[in-house]
């Protein structure tokens, strides 16, 4: 077992506080929530402290935000049905572009590993795919693959591969056909019983881990054509297929799950206000893996736990955020 | 179900009426307070007559009557759970295609959040086996997400404000 050292709470929010976000580099964290702000965190001596508040860019709940990969825009998504993406050019933060379309809540914004294209998805159970030029926000593609609202978008660490998760209990993987530019689902991922919260890939992209309604973390291999398995893959594409199921962990519904690429551990946020760590056995097999619950901490938060991110760069830094209206940093040693 | 949270009646408007006669219950007397009640000394914890209480009063959306008049709501279909901080509430609706059993449920949704302590947990259910479409109305009220957008929406938080307000 390892442990969880609370390092601060961050208090400001008023209301629940949906996401929080790392900057690329790690030097500052932002949040978002009901109360239609976006506050930027950052370390003043030894205390982490309020360094900038975004308003007015939304009129509703924003839902999620995410730093670009070279750290100089957020795109922020809410309630309000529009994306919006700010950009510090000036300086400080000012919201240059509100990219409209979706019919109504969006609830995840994704930014691809090269910053050129940005993935959304909303209750509408669209996922739109966006291209970056120059501060141009361009459709590239609008996707109605799954049945119902999609709750969250990821991209591919490395490559132009996209993964969502849907209230119609399934993820789905896309790329685009380069034979017509047009955006294809190319995988269902279908196990979970009911909402799929959340997903994330590993460090090298041939795993994604998801979390669900339904209580379980479901942990998915990539097989590629020809791969030692033996796993047929049909149309030439890669297959991704359940090799792992926790399940007896958790008591609520699980919202929010990150696999820290630094160090392979896997932390989930629950609706039992618990946040939990999970590791893979040293001896695992890659095609049956097996992880170890780590580290499970009673009250985390005093409501539920709605996201949790590892520090791109510090390792076993983690952040997270709850209904109960707090952002919290965390150190987890072995 | 693609207009989940979204209300399209008229609760004036008696040709709309989904369940024109339905069937009067007997209300339960009013909580007798005992000595233990008074006493600042004895830790009062919450209990399903408590959480009856916090209900019953919420009115029909579509009936001057409310939903434990109409037995939607009892005190034997309501659990408590002090040390997990849970609540679980099941409701049956009047009818099995009952159209209103989602915003009846939100209204008792929001009821509870609004009058209960933010530790709970509060679970809002169908009683099993008496509304035709229940696992899809119970995966709805349990998405706090899509609770949380439906009551940013002002025509429907209106609606749900008519529900849980008490008639003096």
């Amino acid at each position: 077992m390892g442990t969880l050292e609370l390092k601060q709470s961050l208090t400001g929010h008023r209301g629940r506080v949906w996401n929080v976000c790392w900057h690329p580099l790690g030097s500052c964290v932002a949040s978002c929530g009901e109360d239609k702000t976006i506050r930027i965190w950052a370390p003043k001596g030894s205390q982490w402290v309020i360094k900038t508040i975004l308003t007015e860019g939304h009129t509703r709940t924003i839902r999620e935000i995410a730093w670009s990969p070279c750290g100089n825009y957020i795109a922020s998504v809410s309630f309000d049905a529009t994306i919006a993406i700010w950009d510090k050019k000036s300086g400080q933060f000012e919201c240059t572009a509100t990219l409209e379309g979706h019919e109504n809540e969006v609830k995840s914004v994704s930014w691809s590993a090269s910053g050129q294209l940005l993935a959304s998805c909303s209750r509408d159970k669209s996922v739109w795919v966006w291209e970056v030029n120059d501060d141009e926000y361009e459709c590239a593609a609008v996707i109605n693959a799954h049945s119902q609202d999609v709750k969250k978008v990821r991209w591919h660490p490395t490559s132009d591969i996209l993964a969502s998760a849907s209230y119609d209990n399934t993820i789905k993987i896309f790329k685009e056909d380069t034979a017509d530019s047009d955006w294809i689902c190319v995988a269902t991922l279908s196990s979970h019983t009911s909402t799929v919260w959340s997903l994330t890939f590993n460090k090298t992209g041939d795993r994604i881990a998801s979390c669900s309604d339904d209580k379980t973390v479901k942990i998915w291999q990539e097989y590629k054509p020809e791969n030692n398995a033996g796993i047929q893959t049909p149309d030439n594409e890669p297959v991704w297929k359940c090799v792992c199921t926790l399940s007896g962990f958790h008591t609520r519904t699980i919202y929010d799950i990150d696999w820290c690429k630094n160090t392979g551990l896997i932390a989930t946020a629950c609706g039992d206000d618990i946040i939990r760590i999970f590791k893979e056995d040293d001896d695992s097999d890659p095609n049956q893996p097996t992880f170890n619950l780590v580290y499970s901490t009673e009250n985390a938060h005093s409501q539920d736990v709605n996201s949790v991110q590892w520090s791109p760069t510090e390792v076993g830094y983690l952040a997270s955020a709850s209904d109960d209206g707090q952002v919290k940093l965390w150190f987890y040693s072995d | 179900m693609n207009n989940y949270f979204v209300y399209s009646g008229d609760k004036n408007n008696a040709e709309q009426l989904e369940n024109v006669n339905p069937t009067l219950y007997k209300k339960l007397d009013e909580r007798k307070v005992t000595a233990d009640d008074e006493n600042e000394d004895v830790v009062d914890e919450f209990d399903s007559r408590e959480v009856f209480d916090i209900v019953r009063n919420i009115n029909d959306p579509e009936h001057p009557l409310t939903l434990e008049e109409l037995k939607v709501v009892e005190e034997d279909l309501i659990e408590v759970d002090n040390k997990n901080n849970a609540v679980l509430v099941k409701f049956t609706p009047t009818i099995p295609h009952c159209s209103m059993a989602t915003l009846i449920g939100l209204s008792i949704r929001v009821q509870l959040l609004r009058a209960l302590p933010a530790r709970f947990k509060v679970t809002v259910e169908i009683t099993p086996g008496t509304h035709a479409s229940e696992l899809a109305i119970n995966k709805q009220l349990a998405d706090k997400e899509r609770v949380a957008a439906a009551l940013e929406n002002n025509h429907l938080l209106e609606v749900i404000n008519q529900c849980i307000r008490v008639e003096l």
